[in-house]
């Protein structure tokens, strides 16, 4: 078990110019469960694999514990990983696919057996170990993937997707065991994903990606109440936060027909005469007569909740609004409403930077 | 000339008319019978159709392959049974006759050696040529030069060799054999080297091998571009060597393909005829069975014996098949 740290660590691909992942400087701390986040295409990807060893890393540095493996072949990483379509062995019992790298590593084969009997009790794989992995179930798979890297006892866990091949109710179930077993184990972990469903509930540390770009490292919470910018703002949350571009006026910020109060401090940070204002949709809601008038096209009824979609014209630009409401108790489609922030709850950005202001 | 010219041209034209026709209404009577047999076998009740379905796919494939293939086995094990005109039948005589006589049991040998060599040294070759060049740039070319021989027949490339293995004894003659210049080079004097055996099995088995190796690899890398880019990082992580990765996930990975390869190239080498009949016609001790074969039936005219020996060699291929197909039956447990 040991830390990781990306040094400003960049990978530009053959032929192209524009790095796809760029200088990004990460401490994850051992035992840690690091969740990298973002759209596809974001980098994401690309750095697991760097630290896996299997990009090339075109600059900076890459450590694991204190010894650099920038230059090192994956094999001597000592780095288990599983991947999204699980990379299974076909040819192989689900014993030997998960005593594999014990065997290259010359581990005793009566040592070996029980390791992997230790990991398939975990697992619950016990019964499954001479099948192959076209006679299991898609979880199944899953499952000796994970024990395959289990199994080794490595420095450092890197998981790729791990989850997307399994259906909704499975993928729940497992992103569950996935946490709790890395907890057990207190194995570093490194987990990349598209889903900050995912990201927000299994991460110790979350890291946005965007572009190749690391745009904020930091407990789900603080992502969720504090995000650094707007990017992150829109990336974490479902639904997403309301990010609306508004004027800024004497005293706050001019939303609809009120004025939302801010300090003064916050809003002299910009020189623009907009500022974008984020409110996330329980925090928007519905009013008598104040805030901005919303025509509601469509009610999404959860049982408890609903979430309410609505769009609305501010100076003659469309936008579209979401805020949570009553599930048994709210307005109807046509309706018209008013929507206003409450609780004080209200993220603000500069409207050229996406830097956040408060 | 000019008169002659035309005349022949006429009569070209005359030959050619009549088949042309007879070609075009057989083709036409055909296409009308296939349109017949479907309206018919439409116009049957939908009971009927589920049976009138099977037969009328079934029985001209059927029909062709009990002409075309299992009438003609049949026929060859009797006359096997015969005796050289097809008169009376003498047991196994012809049987016993291969496996005594002395230069049928080096037909016998030298086939074995055939059968147990190409196979082996070409999928070697062409596995290690399809690992290297595998995931490599430009790997194509390589990849075309080995496979070119294959697109040789066997006796343009027994030709071909014909003149690498040329030998020159008289020395106020141009010497144009590349292996009698290559061990010259080395200060060898070469020998006449189709006349030398058992070397010379060995020199008509490296055409088979140079033409059957590209086959191989291109069957193999084929097979290994199937391997998922995931399953070969699995296992680098996992700590294998390059080496390793070759031996216990490659190869298992591609094992069906291989042994596809190896009893292909394992049949078509049991078959081998083109290369012993153009470059030494089966003397100097080269010969092999299919060769021995076409001499008894076409030149001694004796079709027992012709007939024993191609039973043999059916007989050879049959336990490679039912491999072949097990093996098949196996992959399907991982795939």
């Amino acid at each position: 078990m040991a830390s990781v740290k990306f040094q400003k660590a960049s990978r530009v691909y053959p032929g192209g110019t524009v790095p796809a992942v760029d200088a990004i400087d990460l401490e994850i701390a051992d035992g840690e469960f690091l969740v990298l986040v973002g759209p596809s295409g974001c980098g994401k990807s690309t750095t697991l694999r760097m630290l896996a060893g299997l990009e090339e890393v075109n600059g900076g540095q890459i450590l694991i514990g204190d010894r650099d493996v920038t230059n090192i072949p994956p094999k001597d990483r000592d780095i288990a990983m599983v991947f999204q379509n699980y990379a299974l062995y076909p040819h192989m019992t689900v014993a030997e696919n998960m005593g594999f790298a014990l065997k290259i590593a010359g581990v005793a084969k009566e040592e070996r057996a029980a390791r992997v009997l230790d990991a398939a009790k975990l697992l619950d794989l016990e019964p499954y170990l001479n099948r192959k992995p076209k006679a299991l179930s898609g979880g199944q798979r899953q499952r000796v993937a994970m024990g395959r890297a289990i199994v080794r006892k490595p420095q450092v866990f890197l998981m790729d997707e791990p989850l997307s091949n399994l259906d909704a109710k499975l993928r729940v179930q497992t992103r569950t065991q996935i946490a709790s077993l890395q907890r057990r184990l207190g194995v570093t972990t490194v987990y990349v994903t598209h889903d900050q469903v995912e990201a927000m509930t299994m991460g110790d540390r979350v890291a946005v990606l965007k572009d190749g770009v690391l745009q904020q490292v930091a407990t789900p919470r603080e992502l969720y109440e504090t995000p650094k910018n707007v990017f992150v703002a829109g990336f974490i949350g479902s639904p997403a936060m309301n990010l609306l571009q508004l004027p800024i006026v004497e005293g706050g910020v001019q939303f609809g027909n009120t004025v939302v109060k801010i300090d003064r401090a916050v809003l002299s940070k910009t020189n623009a005469k907009l500022v974008t204002l984020g409110v996330r949709p329980e925090n928007l809601v519905v009013s008598g007569n104040e805030g901005i008038s919303v025509e509601v096209d469509v009610v999404e009824e959860l049982g408890s909740d609903g979430y309410l979609y609505g769009s609305a014209t501010i100076d003659g630009a469309h936008h579209e609004l979401v805020s949570r409401v009553d599930g048994r108790d709210h307005p109807h489609k046509g309706d018209t409403v008013f929507l206003t922030p409450a609780g004080g709850i209200m993220h603000l950005f500069d409207v050229e930077t996406g830097e956040r202001l408060n | 000339m000019h008169v002659i010219d035309l005349v022949a041209r006429k009569t070209t034209w005359e030959i050619i008319a009549p088949n042309l026709i007879t070609l075009i209404s057989g083709l036409v009577a055909f296409a009308a019978l296939v349109v017949l047999i479907f309206l018919l076998a439409e116009r049957t009740s939908v009971k009927a159709q589920e049976w009138v379905k099977y037969l009328v796919f079934l029985v001209p494939a059927l029909a062709l392959l009990i002409i075309g293939l299992i009438y003609p086995a049949a026929r060859t094990i009797l006359l096997s049974f015969m005796n050289a005109n097809s008169e009376e039948f003498v047991g196994v005589e012809n049987y016993i006759w291969a496996f005594t006589r002395p230069e049928i049991l080096q037909v016998l040998l030298n086939t074995a050696i055939w059968v147990f060599v190409v196979p082996t040294v070409s999928t070697f070759i062409g596995l290690v040529i399809a690992y290297l060049t595998d995931r490599m740039k430009s790997a194509a070319v390589v990849k075309s030069l080995i496979f070119m021989p294959m697109a040789i027949s066997m006796v343009g490339a027994s030709i071909i060799w014909k003149f690498v293995y040329d030998y020159e004894p008289s020395a106020k003659k141009v010497d144009i054999g590349l292996l009698s210049a290559i061990s010259k080079g080395l200060g060898m004097e070469p020998p006449n080297w189709l006349l030398e055996n058992p070397l010379n099995t060995f020199l008509l088995i490296a055409v088979m091998i140079w033409i059957q190796t590209g086959f191989a690899m291109v069957v193999l890398s084929a097979a290994m571009k199937n391997i998922p880019d995931e399953v070969v990082e699995a296992s680098m992580l996992d700590g294998a060597s390059q080496l390793k990765r070759f031996i216990q996930i490659t190869i298992p990975m591609i094992r069906a393909s291989i042994v596809v390869v190896l009893t292909t190239i394992t049949i078509g080498t049991l078959k081998v005829f083109d290369i012993v009949r153009t470059m030494t016609g089966g003397n100097f001790q080269t010969n092999v069975i299919a060769n021995e074969m076409y001499t008894q039936t076409f030149r001694s005219l004796n079709y027992g014996t012709g007939s024993a020996l191609a039973v043999i060699l059916f007989l050879g291929v049959v336990p490679i098949i039912l491999y072949n197909i097990k093996q098949l039956r196996l992959e399907r447990t991982e795939r």
